[in-house]
């Protein structure tokens, strides 16, 4: 299916569509496995044996596994999903936005009470091209 | 016959269960928040529904991405709190009303409408924030509740106009049902917000009171929100707004505003809240 949906232009955003849902189905898979106890056990246990139950690609166990946050949304991931594994990690929403964003926990809390990001300048890639 | 008297529109933030269930509902963080929602507490007390319909989505809870459905419709006698990760929130089990759903659903699919019908499922905090917002923490939900769970996690949602139409479909399902019963439709979700990569913490105050106004005054226009407008202007999660169509498509085409509250920020997100009763 062709791409003509101009979300692509928004900046630091991936839309989970259903391509992007069908690349990171066992990803995504494997994070809300976290959900149960028995499986956080199972992962805390042995990373690698329980990970390499969920056939996914290297690069996607890769990211899992180093934790990279924005990689592993744009290999299929979604928030919801890992969202699951970073609270494995201990890491909250907040927290895990305050990572992604690549502005750590404190200076992003303070950008949310404060109002949060403006939209001023975040509508369009080529805004962010130019700084 | 049964009938709509009123529609709630409110955010689900899932810090806001927490900071109820944990005792911190008032501190200089919630308590501005929770302050939103006295009113509200106030005017349901008044209300007294029979029973809440409520249009909420499924955080990858009772379903994972195994099934999507686009619309599932509750039809079960009750509704465990989930488990989301941190244990299940200590709140009252959601009672069904099993034959208003099921005449729903019937209804529904014969006006081209076709839901999936889920006879079992957990409701996490999409479902059961707004109702401790309205209603604090009693010891049982004051009535049963008809349960909406409509995808906005995987691209695309269900269209503005779709939501919409399919309000007025669940108003002509009520009105048909034979008992007298007075129902109150929850629209949640929103309002403004990205949780993802690093355009996250996006908010979008001008363009939610532009949405509210809409949704109020003139919904035929604003249920035409196309998709790229919510995730550009109100960010890739905002676009859990257009379940707040589903209510407004329940409701008269002329409403009255009872109460309008709005505040930034509850964890990543902007908090919208509107009471209407129908004129």
């Amino acid at each position: 299916m062709s791409k003509p949906e101009s979300y692509e232009d928004i900046p630091g955003t991936i839309v989970f569509d259903s391509q992007q849902a069908a690349r990171g189905y066992h990803l995504n898979q494997f994070c809300i496995s976290l959900r149960q106890q028995k499986n956080r056990d199972k992962f805390a246990a042995d990373p690698q044996t329980y990970i390499d139950q969920f056939p996914m690609t290297k690069e996607q166990r890769q990211a899992a596994l180093d934790q990279e946050w924005t990689l592993l949304l744009e290999l299929g991931g979604n928030i919801y999903y890992t969202s699951k594994l970073a609270a494995f990690h201990g890491i909250n929403f907040q927290e895990l936005a305050g990572l992604m964003t690549g502005m750590g926990s404190d200076a992003y809390r303070a950008m949310m009470v404060a109002g949060g990001r403006s939209i001023e300048g975040n509508r369009s890639k080529f805004e962010w091209e130019d700084n | 016959m049964a009938y709509i008297s009123s529609g709630v529109a409110c955010s689900h933030v899932p810090a806001l269960g927490v900071a109820s269930d944990t005792g911190i509902s008032d501190d200089e963080y919630y308590g501005p928040i929770f302050k939103g929602f006295e009113p509200s507490k106030e005017w349901m007390a008044k209300e007294k529904p029979d029973v809440i319909f409520l249009v909420y989505n499924d955080h990858c809870t009772a379903f994972d991405a195994t099934v999507i459905p686009t619309f599932a419709l509750g039809c079960a006698t009750e509704y465990q709190p989930a488990d989301e990760g941190w244990g299940p929130r200590p709140v009252p089990v959601v009672k069904g009303h099993q034959e208003l759903s099921a005449h729903i659903a019937q209804s529904l699919v014969l006006n081209m409408f076709d839901i999936t019908v889920i006879n079992q499922m957990e409701v996490d905090h999409g479902l059961t924030v707004p109702l401790t917002m309205m209603f604090g923490q009693p010891d049982e939900w004051p009535c049963p509740v008809v349960p909406l769970a409509v995808n906005v996690v995987q691209y695309p949602a269900p269209l503005g106009q779709r939501c919409y139409a399919l309000g007025k479909a669940i108003r002509k399902a009520i009105e048909a049902y034979p008992e007298n019963l007075k129902v109150c439709v929850f629209g949640t979700g929103g309002m403004s917000h990205q949780l993802q990569h690093q355009r996250a913490g996006l908010i979008n105050s001008e363009w939610d009171a532009r949405f509210m106004d809409l949704l109020v005054n003139d919904p035929d226009i604003g249920s035409q929100i196309e998709h790229i407008e919510y995730l550009r202007e109100a960010g890739s999660e905002g676009i859990e707004l257009v379940m707040w169509y589903v209510m407004r498509g329940a409701l008269n085409e002329k409403v009255e505003e009872k109460h309008r509250f709005y505040h930034v920020p509850a964890s990543n997100t902007a908090v919208g809240h509107l009471i209407l009763e129908n004129r």
